[in-house]
């Protein structure tokens, strides 16, 4: 019963880390659903977000002002990214490697140390995790506006322009879109939001860390994969699959949560997130390859491996009995 | 109002794979021009057609469209002046969005896209009846996405997207040629319906030696990447399939060697 409330009392922290990490997935999803890339910029820019944030608000700048600048800066990443990838022609993932080691200098510069903290006595945070019910409300907050602007954004014409990029490069081109500014602008857009939920993290959780953005990509994907997951059946409106994919940090966080109560080495988990995103991101390819051959495909090939081995045995008798005749 | 001049284009220049594709193309339009082009496999007709729509630079050449150089405009600019459709039906349109959405972006093309709604109740009743025309059904599905549509039914709708901004020039490539021929007819229809309703100028490239007989005004043969038959106005009228053939083996010196464009 102690236990089982143990876990209860540690749902409110898992709630808000998921709610952060569901902004961040919404950013992932803008890249990697709508504009069918493959963006790791996010591992740095979630951490250029925090570092700006926690430093601009220890030296005294107003939370929100400072949170503003978190955004700007991570847009800025994903610009620079974007102009890696279209402008010198580097594929997209490579180009988000190399933005994403240069954040790594240029995070260390803005902090000027590994880690600095944000106390929320001395500091008028937005959240924090010593008041997580104020915490999952602010945050809730956020995921809705973000949510209402994007939605709002991808029915407008550069919106669903910007669609059309992810979906048919062709298409584009003979339809007059720049298909190369609306990748640049796509990237922007996706690390402003990953840098914004960078901010509310280095907020809760009170310090902003030089290595917090390592392996973030697979959290973002795995919360997009559950989400998708959670809404397919439901609806194909887009607000509400960025619902879903913010409810599939929530679920990744809370699933976190059980592990660790159940007494598994949470040091593991991020294998077991990163081997479940490769199952998902398998399935597609498995599908069409191994999971579609016919039953008649799959007894006639049995059958060939079968004669194959017999063929195999008999030939070893022939020679073995070749090599008693010969001894005779 | 197309021009093309003296366009050459080799692909991998320098390598063992080097191939000419276009050879000193020089090529000139009137306004409502409606020209067939026939020719074998590799002859280089998508090539040309690639070349106007700027899918890459020539080597050397000039492309004047309505007096407007558009040589070393990037492709997304000079869409601009061109209606495009493709011979892959899945090229054409954007399969994760819905045909309403399609023809809003095709409407916009040329226009600068702004944060104004992708599609407004007004359009969406332009579409309707656009749609109607087409005697597809397609005028109750306005918000099916384009990848649950057939081939047929998705070139059609590309064919609209080409046209709904009138086009200086509408480039048309093998795009009944995926279709089954009962297909094939009824989008070569709506083709030569929306070419003679918004008097379009427009480059046709088949495969099938009858139909690009019996449409349009003029006829051009491509052979090794160039044009080595140009018939017009009279005598494209009284053109057979048979007088096709001995004019190619005359202009070429060698058979036509396509079973594909006898049979089609
Ligand atoms: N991107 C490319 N890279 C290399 N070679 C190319 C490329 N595009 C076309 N070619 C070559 O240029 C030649 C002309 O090709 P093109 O596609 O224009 O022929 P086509 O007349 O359209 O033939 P088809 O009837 O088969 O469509 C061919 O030999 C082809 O292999
Ligand atoms: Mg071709």
């Amino acid at each position: 019963m102690d236990m089982l409330l143990s876990l209860l009392r540690s749902m409110p922290g898992a709630i808000s880390l998921g709610l952060i990490w569901g902004i961040m997935a919404i950013g992932v999803y803008v890249t990697y659903k709508v504009l069918d890339i493959a963006d790791l910029t996010v591992d740095g820019s979630i951490c250029t977000g925090a570092c700006v944030c926690a430093i601009l608000a220890t030296n005294g700048v107003n939370i929100w002002v400072a949170v503003l600048a978190a955004i700007v800066a991570g847009m800025l990443a994903g610009f620079i990214t974007g102009i890696f990838h279209t402008v010198f022609g580097i594929p997209a993932i490579l180009a988000g490697i190399i933005t994403q080691l240069m954040l790594w200098s240029i995070n260390l510069k803005i902090l000027g140390k590994a880690n600095v903290g944000i106390s929320a006595r001395t500091i008028k945070v937005i959240i924090t995790q010593l008041k997580t019910s104020n915490a999952i409300m602010a945050l809730i907050g956020f995921v809705t506006v973000v949510i209402i602007l994007l939605y709002l954004f991808f029915g407008t014409e550069l919106g669903c322009s910007l669609r059309a990029t992810g979906c048919n490069l062709n298409m584009s081109h003979a339809q007059g879109i720049n298909t190369k500014v609306n990748k640049i602008l796509g990237l922007v857009i996706s690390n402003g939001i990953v840098a914004l939920s960078g901010a509310l993290l280095a907020q809760y959780q009170g310090s902003a860390d030089i290595n917090m953005g390592r392996g973030a990509i697979v959290t973002g994907l795995a919360a997009v994969i559950i989400g998708e997951a959670l809404c397919s059946h439901i609806s194909i409106n887009f607000g509400v699959r960025l619902a879903g994919v913010t409810a599939g940090g929530v679920v990744y966080y809370i699933v976190y949560q059980i592990i660790v109560w159940a007494g598994l080495d949470p040091e593991l988990l991020k294998m077991f997130a990163a081997l479940v995103v490769a199952l998902f991101l398998a399935i597609p390819y498995l599908k069409s390859t191994y999971f579609s051959y016919t039953p008649q495909f799959k007894a006639e090939r049995k059958m060939r491996k079968i004669q194959a081995r017999l063929a195999k045995k008999e030939a070893q008798l022939a020679k073995k009995a070749a090599k008693k005749g010969g001894k005779a | 109002m197309l021009e093309l001049k003296n366009i050459t284009k080799t692909f991998n220049a320098g390598t063992v794979n080097e191939k000419i594709a276009l050879n000193n193309i020089n090529l000139t339009l009137e306004e409502g021009d409606f020209v067939t082009i026939i020719g074998g496999n590799g002859a280089g007709k998508s090539t040309m057609l690639n070349a106007i729509a700027g899918v890459w630079l020539p080597d050397h050449g000039s492309i004047v469209v309505d007096g407007v150089d558009i040589t070393d405009m990037p492709e997304y600019k000079r869409a601009k002046f061109l209606g495009r459709v493709f011979q892959d039906p899945r090229m054409g349109t954007a399969t994760d969005m819905w045909l309403e959405e399609n023809l809003a972006l095709a409407k916009r093309r040329g226009k600068s896209r702004t944060l104004r709604w992708a599609i407004t109740r007004k359009e969406r009743d332009e579409y309707r009846d656009m749609l109607k025309e087409l005697d597809l059904g397609l005028e109750h599905r306005l918000t099916t996405k384009m990848g649950l549509f057939s081939g047929g039914q998705r070139q059609a709708v590309t064919l609209l997207m080409a046209t709904m901004q009138k086009p200086k020039l509408l480039l048309l490539d093998e795009h009944t040629a995926a279709l089954d021929p009962k297909t094939a007819a009824k989008v070569l229809e709506l083709t030569d319906k929306f070419i003679k309703e918004g008097n379009l100028t427009a480059l046709m490239v088949t495969h099938n030696m009858k139909d690009a007989i019996a449409h349009g005004n003029r006829l051009i043969m491509m052979n090794q990447g160039r044009i080595i038959l140009d018939i017009k106005g009279e005598e494209k009228k009284n053109l057979t399939v048979e007088m096709l053939l001995e004019q190619f083996a005359k202009a070429s010196g060698t058979e036509f060697m396509n079973d594909r464009a006898l049979l089609g």
